[in-house]
């Protein structure tokens, strides 16, 4: 949980940090605290897990990684977490979940995205992952990005 | 924009954490050999060219109380930019990809409770006339953010 002041934190710092040579006194100064504080602060969420790292996000498509592939598996129940686990450690997955099927629409249960330069690779990467599914996969898709539609941080209500 | 090696360096340097220390990017551009502002000027260019789309803490809504939530909706071609308009006026949408798939809209959702997830996508729907199918994750396996560039 959060209090005010953490809130403040988040809100300043949703849109990024300032890339200048010290950054938390500076944003500690548009918040009325002291640079120590803040750092104090902002280690205790990362202890805590609010922070999960404070980095870049880089866009795979200007890198080059133009195809991305959502990769997506009907996979038996029974060996899903043994399964997902190998999958999820593969070094082209960059991320890895089960999730609920949706019946009849959709009946995966296992999400593994795959980046590549090109479908071919993708392609590749995913027959991979295929081999180590085996029999214990029934249906298999993927679902090519073709678009960004947004793309943003999470952003907090303002609340009063 | 074209990436050099050093840019390269620095951007999978940056997918890694940066150090809760008053002079942070001083500390990174010691260990990849730069001088502090190189280093402050290529990330600023990388941002300004969107080679970087963000950069900056990440934040889990699920320690703070709040939850995420993968959804998909089938949106009929012709209405699909109205749709998007729709969907992406909602703060709560963090993400929103357009792919190849009957459901074609894939959007994550991140509330600052559970029951902001379930109000959002009904609100959605209400909107739209079509169903938020919902995809909670049960289990993560990895997160390999990095991306080798």
């Amino acid at each position: 949980m959060i209090d005010a002041t953490d809130r403040q934190i988040i809100e300043a710092l949703q849109g990024g940090l300032p890339l200048v040579p010290a950054p938390y006194a500076q944003v500690a100064d548009g918040l009325g605290l002291d640079e120590d504080a803040l750092l104090y602060r902002l280690a205790e969420m990362k202890a805590r897990g609010v922070i999960r790292r404070i980095a870049a996000a880089p866009n795979h498509y200007k890198l080059g990684m133009t195809s991305n592939g959502m990769t997506v598996w009907d996979v038996d129940d029974d060996r899903i977490t043994e399964l997902g686990a190998q999958i999820g450690a593969l070094p082209f997955v960059t991320h890895c979940y089960e999730r609920p099927r949706a019946l009849p629409d959709w009946p995966y249960n296992l999400f593994a995205m795959v980046h590549g330069a090109d479908g071919v690779e993708v392609e590749e990467k995913r027959a991979e992952i295929s081999v180590i599914l085996g029999d214990a996969c029934r249906a298999r898709d993927i679902l090519y990005s073709t678009r960004i539609l947004k793309k943003t941080g999470l952003r907090l209500k303002t609340k009063g | 924009m074209t990436l050099d090696a050093t840019d390269r360096a620095i951007l999978n340097r940056m997918q890694d954490d940066l150090p809760l220390t008053p002079h942070p990017y001083a500390a990174v551009a010691e260990e990849l050999g730069l001088a502090e502002a190189d280093l402050l000027a290529r990330l600023t260019r990388m941002k300004q060219d969107r080679v970087i789309t963000r950069f900056g803490p990440f934040f889990d809504a699920t320690a703070m109380g709040g939850a995420f939530c993968l959804c998909a909706m089938a949106v009929p071609v012709d209405e699909f930019e109205t749709v998007l308009t729709k969907v992406n006026a909602h703060p709560e949408v963090a993400h929103n990809y357009e792919r190849t798939h009957r459901l074609n809209m894939w959007f994550v959702l991140a509330t600052e409770t559970p029951e902001g997830i379930e109000a959002t996508a009904d609100a959605i729907e209400r909107e739209t006339g079509i169903a938020v199918l919902r995809f909670p994750k049960l289990q993560e396996f990895f997160i390999g953010f990095r991306v080798a560039a």
